[in-house]
């Protein structure tokens, strides 16, 4: 049995990280095929084979290493800047950019596809030091049927939220724990300035608000309009929930059972960025103009619920049919995030979780 | 350490073998715990960062609530499994193997999974409460009491607790003057380790206890990794440490002098009156229901979706379960689990040998391999990042680093279960077998090896089923190729569909079937205690 064990654990299961096992011939780098290593967090998921042009192209192979969520990622990224574990990350939101650019995580590259992206992708990073590649907005979703099924109007803004009509229907995840949570949090600090949201939040609080660990207990499991059948129809989640609640339904259904309420989104910018200290640059940067390239773009939306930045980019059609883009999202500078957000985060853990 | 048992060392035909035991546990230790810990320590801890977590209120909240949920956890998991502890450890029934297999599957079941079942289970008052969570790690923890106790108990003979009766006491005297004080110090190891778990449980704090609930653990994850003040995080980490080495050092001169009496295996008998066969067939089966319960929830999740107004059977989960990526993380979780096990295994036998057998200056070994469990699973993690980054040493990108991590977190428990077993052997027997012309090997593998092989079986079961369950310090160290289930199953829970959910419950029900095939297995290598 001890000889089994030990011949089990020497063929590894994986493949070791840097230096290249692959069989991609390359007539491109100057010692040998490269295989660049993609650090990203665990909702990245485009279609398997989408680097295969990348490679065929440049004879380059794209390593992807998933690496818990945003959170642990930045955390992981700034413990190692200098020395990364990877060549390119892909992942840091605007919410968590400010960690990361203090921490000199990245090595600076503008790349050629920005002029195919609106200018308020890059307002945020006027130094080139990470690259926008897909935009998302976390909003209030609410459950239509039930609202109908009440015949009360569902609430539109974020003021709404606090009337009494909507008492104990609202659930929404921690702003410490959750990406989703923490952009709801920028969304009322956007919406009622730097000392008007705690008198909101408290009025949320008396309001019977939920407060979760994760989107995934908020979406999943108490939301009426979701899998799980919860109790509580009005949630914080993403402006692409109406859209994947079409996509993944079983049977098929015509309409979206939940929509979003436009005057309460928060836009979420996600960047890919060169990591300092790797060995490859060139070729990282030659990935990060494949990242924000069309045939990369078109495969966002409905791999990872995202909107492309490119704007040649096509949207799929349950995107254009039920997805509803805010025109003017509420945002909150990057470096102003930066300097308060601790502060924020303990004033708000203080109103709502005790 | 009373006289019998130094006397009993000085006889010993081990003690020039035994000296040499303690290089490659403490290597391991040093390398894999003493080092990364030190390393993240240097790099991000401040004085600042102290002095805030030491004057913030939530912090003391945090420690309050941690310790008191984990002495209320422990309480709750001995009432639980005390009369199944019983009952399989006295009585050979049909399904006491089985039985045994399946409480240990929720030790091995990744807490973000069981989270989820228990709120499926519990009706909505009891969400986000202590009293989940008490519950949660009490159901988690059963097996431990259940193997620990056990392993003690099976080694009693009945004929002292015959003889109590015949002198006129009743089953429940008998139980309390007469067993429990035997059981002592089976009692006190497995209360300890139950403690230590609920001290630093994560998983299940994070998902049933809800955001507002904080342990030291989870304010160690929060602080580190989603507000970024790893000065804090570090802080707090080493506030637990010394905390908790305090507890063990404390617990350890408490229960010194574990008695030593002789011992042999006891036979089981088949349950003969009426009411024995009532008693052990209702425990059997009230326990097996309790354990049942939430796996089921699971399983029934596997196969259902939810729409509007109906309840459908579905088995896409389950035909996507057969994709390439699945089955990888399902082969990289079993290797890795085996793996583990088998390190854990081989270093908590050198640990409790060297002790046991070593000079009686080796006590300092045993205190050292309880460290892994004060140690925060964040810290382990980030200080392994950190530590083995440059050449010749860059092992963080190893698939063999995720299995030294496991293998860390399971050694104590190896320990605290093999080293009691060792030390009750009768030094006699060996004495003799050494007089009889025998080489310390053949010794062992005669005398020592088969009274020691339930315990160890025992142990190495407990490796695995850590090892497959794990996702603290794994979801630091993980890459894509070489993906656990656990990793998988968080990635599959956190994005929206339905179709990934039937998914990922039904991995959980493949995490389940594997290890419960795999503890039996272990389980069978023991030898039979049927009376003849």
């Amino acid at each position: 049995m001890l000889s089994i064990l030990a011949a089990g654990c020497s063929s590894s299961p994986t493949n070791d990280s840097t230096g290249s096992t692959d069989s991609t011939d390359s007539t491109d780098s100057t010692d040998g095929p490269v295989t660049l290593t993609l650090l990203a967090h665990e909702s990245f998921t485009p279609t398997p084979g989408i680097f295969d042009a990348f490679t065929a192209a440049t004879g380059i192979t794209v390593e992807i290493v998933l690496s818990g969520d945003t959170g642990q990622l930045i955390t992981k990224a700034v413990l190692t800047s200098g020395n990364p574990e990877g060549d390119v990350l892909w992942g840091v939101d605007n919410t968590l950019l400010s960690r990361a650019l203090e921490a000199d995580v990245f090595s600076a590259y503008e790349t050629p596809n920005t002029t195919f992206m609106d200018a308020s992708l890059l307002l945020d990073i006027p130094g080139h030091e990470v690259t926008p590649v897909d935009s998302g907005d976390v909003c209030i979703n609410y459950d239509i049927a039930w609202f109908k099924s009440r015949n009360i109007a569902p609430p539109l803004t974020l003021d709404a939220l606090t009337n009494k009509q909507y008492a104990n229907l609202l659930v929404v995840p921690s702003a410490l724990s959750s990406s989703p949570g923490l952009a709801f949090l920028m969304a009322t600090i956007a919406e009622f300035g730097t000392d008007g949201w705690q008198p909101y939040w408290k009025s949320l609080r008396d309001n019977g608000v939920m407060v979760v660990d994760g989107w995934t207990q908020a979406y999943n499991t108490e939301f009426s309009g979701a899998s799980g059948k919860g109790d509580r129809p009005i949630v914080v989640s993403y402006s692409s929930s109406p859209p994947a609640e079409v996509i993944f339904a079983d049977p098929p259904v015509d309409a979206a059972p939940t929509a979003v309420a436009s005057l309460t989104c928060f836009e979420q910018i996600e960047y890919a960025g060169i990591l300092r200290g790797t060995k490859h640059e060139a070729e990282a940067k030659l990935l990060i103009d494949y990242l924000t390239d069309l045939t990369f773009q078109n495969d966002l939306p409905l791999t990872q619920f995202v909107f492309p930045v490119h704007s040649g980019a096509v949207l799929p059609e349950a995107f254009t049919k039920y997805a509803l883009r805010p025109e003017n999202p509420l945002r909150l500078e990057a470096n102003v995030i930066a300097t308060n957000r601790t502060a924020w985060l303990d004033e708000w853990s203080a109103i709502v979780l005790k | 350490m009373n006289q019998l048992a130094k006397s009993s060392i000085m006889l010993s035909p081990y003690k020039s073998s035994a000296r040499w035991l303690w290089i490659a546990p403490t290597v391991f230790l040093i390398l894999i715990l003493a080092i990364p810990t030190t390393a993240i320590i240097l790099r991000g801890a401040t004085f600042e960062g102290f002095r805030d977590v030491l004057n913030n209120s939530t912090i003391k909240q945090a420690l309050w609530f941690t310790a008191w949920q984990a002495l209320a956890s422990t309480a709750l998991t001995l009432i639980v499994a005390l009369p199944a502890t019983f009952v399989l450890s006295r009585f050979a029934f049909t399904g006491n193997r089985a039985l045994q297999a399946l409480i240990t599957v929720p030790f091995l079941l990744p807490t973000v999974v069981v989270g989820a079942a228990f709120l499926a289970v519990f009706p909505s008052q009891l969400h986000y409460t202590a009293t989940a969570l008490i519950i949660a790690h009490a159901y988690f923890n059963l097996t431990v009491v259940v193997r620990i106790v056990g392993a003690r108990w099976e080694q009693l003979h009945p004929g002292i607790e015959q003889a109590a009766r015949t002198l006129g006491a009743s089953p429940l005297t008998v139980f309390r003057t007469v067993t429990l004080p035997l059981l002592h110090s089976a009692l006190a190891t497995a209360s300890g380790v139950i403690a230590l778990f609920a001290f630093t449980s994560y998983g299940i704090v994070r998902t049933l206890g809800g955001p507002a609930r904080a342990t030291i653990e989870t304010e160690i994850y929060t602080r580190s990794v989603l507000i970024g003040d790893m000065p804090g995080a570090l802080a707090l980490s080493i506030v637990q440490m010394i905390v908790l080495t305090a507890l063990l050092w404390w617990w350890a001169k408490r229960h010194r002098g574990e008695s030593v009496s002789p011992q042999i295996s006891v036979a089981q008998r088949a349950p003969s009156t009426r009411g024995q066969v009532a008693l052990v067939y209702g425990i059997a089966l009230a326990t097996a229901a309790v354990v049942i319960a939430p796996l089921s929830a699971l399983l029934w999740r596997s196969l259902t979706r939810t729409t509007p107004g109906a309840t459908r059977f579905t088995l896409s989960g389950w035909r996507a379960v057969t994709s390439s990526t699945t089955l990888g993380a399902i082969s990289t979780s079993t290797l890795f689990a085996l793996c583990a096990m088998v390190i854990a295994t081989v270093l908590g036998l050198m640990v409790a040998l060297g002790v046991a057998y070593g000079s009686p200056r080796f006590v300092w070994l045993e205190r050292i391999s309880v460290l892994p469990l004060t140690v925060s699973a964040v810290t382990i993690g980030l200080g392994i990042l950190i530590t083995y980054d440059t050449a010749p040493y860059d092992f963080r990108s190893t698939w063999i680093i995720t299995p030294l991590a496991h293998s860390l977190i399971a050694l104590p428990l190896v320990v605290r279960i093999v080293l009691p077993v060792v030390r009750q052997i009768p030094r006699g027997l060996q004495s003799v077998a050494s007089t009889l012309g025998a080489t310390p090997l053949q010794t062992w593998l005669t005398v020592d090896r088969p009274l020691m092989s339930r315990a160890v079986g025992a142990s190495a079961a407990i490796a695995f089923a850590i090892s497959i369950g794990e996702f603290g310090a794994t979801s630091f160290l993980t890459r894509r190729s070489s993906e656990t289930l656990p990793v998988t199953i968080s990635r599959l829970l956190s994005r929206p569909g339905d179709a990934l959910r039937t998914q990922a419950y039904a991995l959980c029900v493949i995490i389940v079937v594997i290890s419960m095939i795999a503890i039996f297995l272990i389980d069978m290598l023991r030898p039979s205690r049927k009376a003849k």
